[in-house]
């Protein structure tokens, strides 16, 4: 029977590919570009879609600390591609009930579509931001934080593979359309979550870190289809310049959840039960 | 002056109308608690003291000192969602208490392709920044020129409004059975050009009007039917109501009138560039003065705008409008005016919105100028607005008008010009 190795081979093959699925056994790559693209995924694209409850805690050099508590709502078109977020803010006060949406889209000549909703005034705004490196909401978290850095953007170096993490320097392409030089990121190597970023200045010195502190396992889908997904439930950015931090943790996180397409004037204008309970 | 009208009644028999079918007293009780358990209170408090810059001898030195509770208090059902949010002011320039009702009602989807709002509410559709064509719902201009904050500039309207949509397009209608005018210039807080007078006037000439009134007779209806295509969003309107400030006289030229208008236009706004652009036009037909021939009622026009908004720098934003109103009838209005028409036939009008934020986006500093190269006049809306911290905000700002000749749009309030402080908890 000459054919039965050959099976074996296959079967064994086989169970390999499907290994390499799993989160568990994907230590083999070690093309860079394939590290970042798989961070990238486990960062901003779990699931096709995905909702929590995010309370931010913004922490001034005087210790003065001020809150931003908001539902957000995201759906993928592609992964790795366009997307589209909805944050529904519940704190402070002031900004209740205000909505922000943004079409995120991943083609670099493309500005993402940005709306603002007063409820006061129902009032739909168009926004026009094309710095994606301006502040979210007030906090040392900037946009691209929140979305993500598009990757065409710099040039990725693995420059060190340790026991836990891929270490790989991202420089820029366009240096003076950012406020850094280049930064550094720690990449899980069984997750895949980006651990930790340093960023260095124009003098090549540090001056912000976003540090990954807590991670949870979420589940999401039933019986056969349950997929798991490392999640960051809590980070850190701090600036090293001005002394404030912001931590942001992330609460009743779900993928996967049953989303019409919400991302349209109509709920800006009336948000959906998902964003409100 | 009182705004408000009997509208939770209304609302009350609305949501008994709209209940389905005839519910059973234990269900009710049921929906009641779980109202009571779902409510949500929210609010703020204010002060707010303002004067006037330049002495006016037919106003208050004081242009505005008022304290303010606002309460909002919403929850919702499985099938509605609920609102009641009101003001209670106490206003020392008119030396009196206030209940302003901003907003009473209910919410409901009752099929996947429509949602329905009814009751008190405040409406807005658009692309203009502080100029409007085709959102001819209320306005608060008095508010607005005083120093309240511009959540205020919006009156709200006590209307239906019907949202249908579709992939073909959407469509709202918004139904209101009886004239919400805006709340105009009467003189009372603001004085104003008065043309029956040749001068300037304010609380010794206040404004009287003949409004319409009659319950679903003298009624508005405003349609919107819009589509976004590529993130491009276009929009036709089209309205049929009233001038919505005073558009006119009686003939005997005591009374201030608001006559028949329908405003047909469209618009489109969208990313272009760097930044976002907007277009937006209408034709304003006054149907009591098709001709043009009556000096006495507004003439129709065409209104046109184009506007830019970009970020110029880091937390920087500067936007830039044009607007044009051109008089369709102008020879047969000036000819038949009474006294003489002083504004020319095109009125131009260039808006500049200057906006940036620091300290971590708690200090807003902005100025918004309306400027008319025809009418010769000028009104800027400097703001400073600091948070102190989650809940409280301190802010100052100003309004300041000036201009070569005293009857035109803005250069009729030169002594106006105001300056203001505001303090507000939120919670």
């Amino acid at each position: 029977m000459k054919l039965l190795p050959v099976s074996i081979a296959i079967f064994i093959f086989s169970t390999v590919l499907f290994a390499a699925d799993d989160t568990n056994a994907t230590e083999k790559i070690t093309d860079v570009e394939a590290i970042v693209n798989k961070a990238n995924i486990v960062a901003y694209y779990q699931g096709n879609n995905g909702k929590a409850k995010v309370k931010m805690t913004i922490t001034d050099k005087k210790g003065q600390a001020r809150i931003r508590e908001f539902i957000i709502l995201r759906k993928d078109i592609k992964d790795g591609g366009d997307q589209m977020y909805y944050v529904y803010f519940l704190k402070p006060a002031d900004i209740r009930k205000m909505v922000f949406m943004v079409h995120k889209h991943t083609d670099i000549n493309k500005d993402d579509d940005r709306w603002l909703y007063l409820p006061g005034l129902d009032l739909v705004r168009r926004i026009a931001a094309s710095d994606k490196r301006t502040s979210f909401v007030g906090s040392d978290f900037l946009y691209e934080d929140v979305s993500g850095r598009n990757l065409t953007e710099d040039l990725h170096e693995l420059v060190e593979t340790t026991d836990k993490y891929f270490v790989v320097k991202s420089v820029p392409k366009k240096p003076d359309t950012v406020e850094f030089s280049y930064f550094d990121v720690w990449i899980d190597r069984r997750t895949f979550v980006p651990m930790k970023m340093n960023f260095y200045d124009k003098k090549e010195k540090l001056y912000r870190v976003i540090e990954s502190q807590k991670i949870e396992i979420i589940e999401a889908g039933q019986g056969d289809k349950v997929q798991k997904f490392p999640t960051v439930v809590k980070s850190v950015v701090s600036d090293l310049n001005t002394g404030s931090k912001t931590e942001m943790e992330f609460f009743n996180v779900k993928y996967d959840i049953a989303l019409k397409d919400i991302f349209t004037e109509r709920y800006l204008r009336r948000p959906p039960k998902e964003a409100r309970r | 002056m009182i705004f408000c009208k009997p509208l939770p009644l209304k609302i009350a028999i609305f949501v008994v109308v709209l209940s389905p079918g005839v519910m059973a007293q234990e269900e009710a009780e049921n929906d009641l608690s779980l109202l009571f358990s779902n409510m949500d209170v929210h609010g703020f408090y204010e002060m707010r003291s303002g004067w006037r810059s330049r002495k006016d001898e037919y106003e208050k030195d004081m242009s505005i000192m008022e304290q303010r509770l606002q309460i909002d208090v919403s929850s919702y059902l499985d099938w509605a969602d609920f609102k009641v949010k009101g003001d209670i002011i106490g206003d020392m320039i008119d030396e009196q208490a206030d209940f302003d009702l901003r907003e009473a009602y209910i919410f409901t989807s009752p099929y996947d392709f429509m949602d329905l709002k009814i009751g008190r509410q405040v409406l807005t559709w658009g692309t203009g920044d502080l100029v409007f064509i085709n959102d001819l719902f209320s306005k608060d201009w008095q508010s607005f020129f005083i120093g309240r904050d511009s959540e205020y500039l919006k009156a709200p309207s006590d209307a239906a409004k019907i949202s249908l949509f579709s992939d073909i397009a959407n469509l709202d209608i918004v139904y209101t059975p009886q004239f919400d005018s805006d709340r105009f210039i009467s003189g009372e807080r603001i004085s104003y050009w008065n043309s029956n007078l040749g001068r300037i006037a304010g609380r010794d000439a206040i404004q009287h009007t003949d409004k319409p009134d009659r319950w679903l007779r003298d009624d508005e209806i405003a349609v919107r039917l819009y589509k976004n295509i590529n993130n491009y969003e276009y929009a036709l309107y089209s309205y049929h109501g009233y001038w919505k400030s005073p558009g006119g006289q009686n003939v005997a030229a005591t009374r201030a009138i608001f006559p028949d208008l329908n405003v047909y236009g469209g618009s489109v706004r969208g990313n272009v560039g760097k930044g976002v652009g907007n277009l937006e036009f209408g034709y304003y037909e006054s149907d009591d003065d098709q001709s043009g021939e009556n000096g006495r009622i507004n003439n129709s026009e065409l209104r046109f705008l184009v506007g830019f908004t970009q970020e110029i720098g880091k937390d920087f934003t500067a936007g830039l409008q044009y607007y044009v109103e051109h008089m369709l009838d102008y020879s047969q209005h000036k000819n038949s005016s009474p006294s003489g028409l002083t504004r020319d036939r095109d009125r131009h009008l260039i808006t500049v919105r200057l906006t940036k934020l620091l300290m971590n986006q708690n200090l807003r500093c902005s100025l918004f100028t309306y400027f008319s190269p025809s009418d010769k006049d000028v009104y800027m809306r400097p703001n400073i607005n600091y948070k102190v911290n989650d809940n409280l905000a301190v802010e100052a700002g100003a309004n300041i008008f000036f201009g070569d000749y005293p009857s035109t749009f803005f250069g009729q309030f030169q002594n106006d010009t105001n300056i203001y402080t505001a303090l507000r908890y939120s919670f």
